[in-house]
């Protein structure tokens, strides 16, 4: 039961969260949408005993993802709101309503489209999906300490990456 | 306990409106979010089909998307921070140099 109100509360602050990304004018209201999403999505982890993964996207989502984006609006410049005229008339107004169609079409077909998410035989066990520090930790530095080295050297290369295109070059001239 | 088919679904919703969002959306910043959208909606399902197989990995997984979203994000950005000081404009209608 409380599972259920939660959903419904947090389903519908993502939801909020997501169109103000989409529809506000102004790039600062967008990031506050993501950053109502972020956190709604969160909780939702948290519901699932996603212990760990709740922590992380509320650090480094909501901390410094979204940090990075309003140091970037901030340094790009908040005034400048977007042209509305368009190429061809009324092409918004046409693809948005097509748009929320597919929208409520692909979410209804989701969820009231009878699919087997649980395998049929079993149920779902929830201490054996119990996301915490130690839960997650086992497999990721057993099975997955690859693909977790190689992310270390992708975030080395990104991080370089960032530096090299940042850096300003005076030009010879 | 409630269905996973609700779980599925809101991340079915919220993947469309990132999708939608970057194809109505001409400022670039505003696409990336779009993009970060589409990545939890993703991540919301890893987790929800995770606990509905009983299965760990799930959890595993959505951690590697957060480290390449957030490389992501800091490539993406440092590039749409160096066109803007090129040509002092985040649309990406104006950015028509590869223009066939």
């Amino acid at each position: 039961m409380v599972e259920a109100i939660l959903f419904v509360l947090m389903a519908i602050s993502a939801i909020a969260g997501a169109v103000t990304v989409v529809v506000a004018r102004n790039a600062v209201y967008s990031a506050m949408g993501l950053l109502g999403t972020l956190f709604s999505v969160a909780v939702i982890y948290v519901v699932q005993l996603a212990h760990l993964v709740a922590a992380v996207q509320v650090i480094v989502y909501a901390g410094a993802v979204l940090t990075l984006f309003l140091f970037v609006i901030m340094l790009i410049g908040v005034d400048k709101s977007e042209s509305r005229d368009e190429a061809l008339p009324h092409q918004r107004a046409i693809v948005g309503g097509i748009a929320g169609a597919m929208v409520l079409l692909v979410g209804g077909v989701t969820v009231f489209g009878d699919f087997d998410w649980v395998p049929a035989g079993s149920t779902i066990n929830a201490n054996a999906t119990n996301g915490t520090v130690e839960a997650v930790a086992a497999p990721l530095f057993t099975d997955w300490v690859l693909a977790f080295e190689a992310t270390a050297l992708l975030l080395t290369i990104a991080a370089a990456g960032a530096i090299a295109l940042a850096h300003h070059r005076r030009r010879p001239s | 306990m409630i269905d996973p088919g609700w779980y599925m679904g809101l991340a079915a919703v919220l993947f469309m409106i990132g999708a939608l969002g970057l194809l109505l959306r001409r400022n670039a910043l505003v696409m990336f979010m779009c993009i970060e959208l589409m990545l939890n909606a993703v991540n919301l399902t890893l987790i929800s089909a995770g606990r509905a197989l009983n299965d760990l990995n799930g959890q595993v997984a959505v951690f590697f998307i957060l480290v390449v979203a957030a490389a992501e994000v800091v490539v993406g950005l440092a590039i749409i921070v160096s066109v803007f000081r090129l040509r002092a404009t985040a649309s990406v209608d104006e950015l028509s140099e590869l223009r066939g």
